[in-house]
């Protein structure tokens, strides 16, 4: 198709999704409106599970199916950096020099790495409660572990993540949250049903499965992230070039996939 | 109650602003370096606007992807990128990424 007739097209469609997305946007409910039809019977379930926030009661009681999807999604992209940025052959360890790092910056480091770990705890503990949840605080703890490499060098942090360990805790994690969805299916209702005793409003243990799922998820975010950035670490840091000047050669080899590669990479 | 109402409105109204501009430079940039870094202020300004329209979960989820993860993985992997090219200052580059 031509330069002009691609241009014309486009017009064409562009005026009719502008049509229809401003007759659309009209029949929507008003812009921050006191009351919302979603949002009353939202918070109207809420309160019968007695979960004080409303958005975790959403993801891990009332839509938890939803969640466990975005769940297998971070997994899966887990999974794939794993298996795409694993160490080959033609890519060689280079020793890491130490860096200097100046003593305020040490200092920082030192002082925040504590207080940024219990606020990502607190924030995951604390998901059924107040805005936060597994998902934030698990993105808080994965960060925050990171303050190590601020603080001193990839060596210090690389002590204090024991990835192997890691990579297993985040696929336990996830298949915990598919196997606590198999408890409302023992007790004859649905899967993911929320069937625990559901405690008192307003208190750590308030919301039956709430924050059973929302721990689980807080593990798994906190450790699929963190895994996330060390194979992406890896590669910048102690990898050094590879042999031929461009790193587009095929890492899928004959000779390029032995297991051992991985377990290389953190020794 | 009018006058609070009004504030809030104004409040929304900066914040959005402030977002249209920062994405606007953030399209602008052509380093991937310099953009990773204005990600960083537009996942802050995201953040902003989601306090301002009181939902607190959803600017916690922006403050922790978009500002420290994502800007981190793509300087991560511009770093990477520009050590695996024979470049005359490839020294000086992993110098600059080693800073994060």
């Amino acid at each position: 198709m031509s330069r002009t007739g691609r241009i014309r097209l486009f017009l064409c469609a562009a005026a009719v999704i502008a049509v229809a997305y401003t007759l659309a946007c009209t029949g929507l409910p008003h812009f921050g409106s006191a009351v919302h039809p979603y949002g009353a019977r939202a918070v109207a379930a809420t309160l019968k599970q007695r979960t004080a926030n409303t958005i975790s009661s959403i993801n891990f009681d009332q839509r938890a199916f939803d969640t466990l999807g975005e769940e297998s999604i971070l997994l899966g992209s887990v999974l794939g950096v794993t298996a795409l940025l694993r160490r080959t052959d033609e890519e060689r360890q280079s020793s890491e020099r130490g860096a200097r790092v100046l003593p305020s910056t040490r200092l920082f480091g030192t002082l925040l790495l504590p207080v940024a770990l219990l606020t990502g705890i607190y924030i995951v503990a604390h998901g059924q409660l107040s805005p936060g949840g597994g998902f934030q605080g698990g993105v808080i703890l994965a960060t925050a572990l990171h303050l190590a490499y601020v603080a001193a060098d990839y060596r210090a942090l690389d002590r204090i993540r024991p990835r192997e360990l890691l990579d297993g805790v985040d696929a336990v994690a996830a298949g915990a949250f598919t196997c606590l969805g198999l408890a409302g299916l023992v007790v004859g209702a649905a899967y993911l049903k929320n069937v625990l005793p559901l405690g008192t409003f307003n208190t750590l243990s308030s919301g039956g499965m709430v924050p059973v799922i929302n721990a689980a998820v807080g593990v798994e975010v906190a450790s699929g992230v963190i895994v996330l950035l060390a194979y992406f670490l890896d590669q910048t840091i102690t990898t050094g070039p590879t042999t031929s000047p461009t790193i587009t050669t095929s890492p899928g080899g004959p000779d390029g996939t032995e297991p051992s590669d991985t377990s290389e990479a953190t020794s | 109650m009018n006058g609070v109402a009004t504030l809030t409105e104004i409040l929304v109204m900066l914040a959005l602003l402030l977002v249209a501009v920062v994405a606007t430079i953030a399209v602008l940039t052509r380093d991937p370096a310099r953009q990773a870094v204005v990600l960083a202020v537009l996942g802050l300004a995201l953040a902003l606007l989601f306090t301002v329209l009181q939902a607190p979960d959803v600017a916690l989820s922006q403050l922790g992807v978009g500002t420290a993860v994502t800007p981190l993985l793509i300087l991560l992997t511009v770093r990477r990128m520009r050590r695996g090219r024979p470049e005359p200052d490839e020294g000086e580059h992993a110098e600059d990424g080693g800073d994060r």
